[in-house]
């Protein structure tokens, strides 16, 4: 059964980003994007990393379909045909695309126990939570807890991103413009 | 979007949902998946979802882009200040043992705590950068779709 699930998915997965190839409308694009997102947060529950999926679903198909769809609506509405022949482009993609499963053939089965995964530090954390912390949800405990440094640089980067973002289009500016045109 | 009843009718039935929901996942998250991360993003999605159908100026009013911007560095400043407390208790960075009485304890405030700084810190970013976009003048007529 699983098998079969993942199979649809996979299936489902390959076939929008096809469709995505296609279009040359980019509201169309970035619907089919949150689509793809959607579909490897599916995939992510199969695979009982529901953390991953949630973040995957929430900020993927979510919050970012709609800055995409905030950025198309700054620039343009349909992709401009590429003048260029695409021929070096596909060559690389393939190339890169033969590496990448020649580089899976060296990683152990779906699911082994043998697993880097499985025998590593994660046998490790998984007894010590309930010790250490007591919080049930061991994802939560090794983010905020174990792993707090490196959480907080992400909220770090995060916040970072809202400072580009606002100096590159002029959010700050545009409040001050505001302020002025009220008083 | 004034005239799209029915997006209007089921937003304002759905937003307050969602808020809940982010709620429940930023306290949960001890014990069930999600945490901060995912509960800001859910908070920022509702509102957004509001300003799409409602209009910019109405989610502005409930939420100004001053105190949304003074919020993402609040967050911040929740997660850090949570990690220097531990520092006046001798302790590590971040190391929430010395918050309460008992270790176990201490971790349970110290990951809420810090779970309420990202939550902070990543809805009021989210909404921040959606706001940048949004404010810009052109605008797309419900033809162009």
């Amino acid at each position: 059964m699983d098998v079969f699930v993942n199979l649809v998915l996979f299936a489902m997965l390959v076939s929008t980003a096809f469709a995505i190839l296609q279009m040359r409308r980019l509201f169309g694009v970035v619907m089919m994007a949150g689509v793809f997102s959607l579909l490897s947060a599916l995939l992510f529950v199969t695979l009982d990393a529901v953390d991953v999926a949630f973040t995957e679903a929430a900020v993927g198909a979510g919050i970012s379909t709609v800055l995409m769809l905030g950025t198309m609506a700054l620039t343009s509405r349909d992709e401009k045909l590429p003048r260029k022949s695409s021929v070096i482009p596909i060559l690389v993609v393939m190339i890169t695309g033969a590496v990448l499963i020649y580089g899976t053939l060296d990683m152990p089965d779906f699911g082994s126990a043998n697993s880097a995964a499985q025998t590593h530090v994660a046998a490790d954390y998984l007894e010590r939570t309930p010790k250490d912390t007591g919080v049930p949800n061991v994802v939560t405990a090794i983010l905020a807890s174990y792993r707090g440094y490196d959480t907080f640089g992400e909220v770090v980067v995060v916040f970072t991103a809202a400072i580009a973002v606002l100096v590159l289009i002029g959010g700050l500016a545009r409040r001050k413009d505001d302020e002025e045109e009220t008083h | 979007m004034r005239h799209h009843l029915i997006l209007r009718v089921i937003t304002k039935l759905i937003v307050p949902p969602i808020i809940l929901f982010a709620l429940y996942v930023q306290f949960h998250g001890d014990y069930s998946p999600g945490g901060g991360f995912q509960a800001g993003v859910i908070f920022a999605a509702g509102l957004i979802l509001f300003g799409i159908v409602y209009g910019l100026r109405k989610v502005k009013k409930v939420l100004p882009p001053w105190l949304i911007h003074k919020l993402t560095a609040l967050g911040v400043l929740i997660y850090g200040g949570t990690g220097v407390v531990s520092l006046f208790f001798d302790k590590a960075f971040l190391d929430y043992s010395v918050l309460a009485s008992y270790p176990k304890d201490g971790q349970h405030y110290g990951i809420l705590a810090v779970e309420i700084g990202v939550g902070v810190a990543v809805a009021a970013v989210m909404i921040a950068i959606y706001y940048a976009f949004a404010a810009r003048p052109p605008r797309i007529n419900d033809e162009d779709w």
